[in-house]
């Protein structure tokens, strides 16, 4: 379980406070839950503050308990917490087994590592020992991405948009994903996306906008009012502008 | 030279735990001190110079030589002259490379001009590390020559590697390439502390169809200073291709220049140079994963030059 209490940021722009997150109080439990939200909402700012990337102005985060607010993102990692990036990073010279196995952690087979590039739907000979460089197109590192959080199996899991890139590969079976993670692992699974199939199998939607907290609840009292809201009506908006 | 010691070096720069099957020569402190010939394969002494002939038959297939060179001696500087003549049609496996062990206060230096008469058709894969080690001050030098000839149609890959403890070195690599030629090159350098490596690559595409793939990865670290030259000449309908990829680590410093000279209409010929050092984002990735900072960056230059 994690909760975030009173979560603030700030960063400086143009010699004034710009506020990205403010008051921030939400706890999440264990199931999947959608952060959704019009773009520039604060929705990836938030998931970085629960990786460790960014370090709020103020405010605590408990991870299972335990107040993780001051620790490293290794630390974090280490006691459970894994971030799929929206935009994955690239490596000259690290192969895509080489991540696998620092994802996981101990050592890995070449088989077990094949696995869990299947379950991503990349076949594994193609893959396993590519590096991870420009030669891979956006929605194979997407698909990577997620294979090493599949290998890490943690307790908590965020993903920033994971389905941005991957359209060749079917929506099912990225859900399928996400199902058989949840099953694995009973934690919290954190999906940051505009998709309505994916806050479809949210168990509870979270709504930012304008670095609040705009609305949250089950996805049955979320899912109507963002479907017929203006802020639905919005991100659509965002979505298909060129 | 101590047997342990001997040993040991040739582990760190042929990767060799035993004597290896097929042709070697093993020189160490400035003498041939072990000789293996094969039905193809013949290594002969210079008679007007210090160094040996390497004769490959035409046809030689999937056969190795190695010549490692060792220096433990104090003070010694070697210079040596080896000439390989890879016939007609063969394949093969060439591993040079050179250790310096330094226990003394005097600088060390090893200095080996390797020059390649590659026949038609013929195929090398060449592969030279260098490596120093030792409690000892004096400068550790290496300054290796590589003159490369490939006939019609011939092909080279050299893979030379120069991880660890050299103080100062100057690579000079010049190549000429007939029709159809290929020549690859992956250069792999790191420096420390105020160790200097300069690399100067020239490479003359002078036959119909020829190619060259001249790539070089480093990491400059302490307050290490490293050139990069490469130039590639067009003389030809060719394809030519150089690359240098640095890091820079500390107070490293790398000077990348390559250059191209196109000479003929049909030559086609590209560079890429890019210098930085290690993104945030990669070492942010791999802490994400449960890296430390240092334990990611060691991960991100070992897998870069892998």
């Amino acid at each position: 379980m994690l909760e975030l209490k009173d979560i603030n940021f700030q960063v400086e722009e143009d010699a004034k406070d710009k506020e990205i997150l403010k008051h921030i109080d939400l706890t999440i439990e264990d199931g999947f839950v959608a952060i959704t939200g019009p773009n520039g909402g604060g929705k990836s700012t938030l998931a970085k503050v629960i990786a460790g990337v960014i370090k709020p102005t103020s405010g605590r985060i408990i991870f299972d308990g335990t107040d993780i607010t001051d620790m490293t993102i290794t630390e974090r990692a280490q006691a459970g917490i894994s971030f799929a990036f929206q935009q994955p990073v690239r490596f000259k010279g690290l192969t895509v087994f080489d991540l696998i196995k620092l994802a996981h952690g101990t050592d890995l087979s070449l088989s077990e590592a094949c696995t869990f590039l299947s379950d991503v739907g990349l076949c594994a000979r193609d893959y396993v020992n590519r590096e991870v460089n420009a030669s891979l197109s956006g929605g194979e590192l997407k698909r990577i991405e997620i294979a090493m959080i599949i290998a890490r199996g943690t307790k908590l899991s965020i993903f920033d948009e994971p389905e941005a890139g991957i359209d060749l590969w079917s929506f099912n079976n990225l859900i399928r994903v996400f199902e058989n993670m949840q099953e694995k692992t009973h934690g919290s699974i954190i999906i940051i996306s505009h998709q309505e199939r994916i806050l479809n199998i949210a168990d509870r939607i979270i709504v930012l906008a304008n670095g609040e907290v705009a609305n949250q609840g089950t996805r049955d009292e979320i899912l109507p009012t963002l479907l017929d809201s203006e802020a639905a009506c919005s991100v659509i908006m965002e979505k298909l502008a060129p | 030279m101590d047997k342990a010691l001997q040993q040991h070096m040739l582990e760190q720069i042929a990767d060799l735990h035993e004597r290896p099957v097929g042709a070697f020569n093993l020189r160490a402190d400035g003498v041939s001190v072990e000789r293996q010939t094969t039905a193809n394969i013949d290594i002969v002494t210079k008679k007007d110079k210090p160094g040996i002939d390497i004769i490959i038959a035409p046809g030689t297939k999937n056969e190795g030589v190695h010549i490692p060179v060792i220096l433990a001696q104090a003070g010694l500087k070697d210079m040596v002259y080896n000439d390989f003549f890879v016939g007609e049609g063969a394949d093969v496996t060439i591993v040079a490379g050179c250790g310096i062990s330094c226990m003394g206060e005097e600088p060390m230096q090893h200095d080996g001009i390797h020059s390649f008469h590659i026949g038609k058709d013929a195929k090398v894969r060449y592969v030279e590390k260098h490596y120093a080690e030792g409690a000892g001050s004096g400068d550790r030098i290496l300054n290796p020559v590589t003159i490369v000839e490939i006939d019609e149609g011939g092909y080279m890959e050299m893979e030379t590697t120069q991880i660890r403890g050299v103080s100062s070195t100057v690579r000079d690599t010049s190549a000429k390439l007939g029709d159809g030629a290929t020549l690859i090159i992956k250069e792999k350098i790191m420096t420390d502390g105020d160790q200097t490596a300069e690399t100067n690559f020239q490479v003359d595409l002078d036959g119909a169809g020829s190619t060259a793939d001249v790539v070089s990865r480093s990491v400059a670290k302490g307050t290490s200073y490293q050139v990069f030259n490469s130039h590639i000449h067009g003389n030809n309908e060719c394809y030519g291709h150089t690359e240098c990829d640095a890091i820079l680590m500390e107070d490293g410093r790398v000077n990348a220049i390559p250059s191209l000279e196109a000479n003929c209409i049909d030559a086609s010929l590209i560079h890429e140079a890019a210098i930085g050092k290690i993104a945030g984002e990669q070492i942010i990735k791999l802490m994400t994963l449960g890296l430390t900072e240092e334990e990611a960056e060691e991960q991100i230059v070992n897998g870069f030059l892998k």
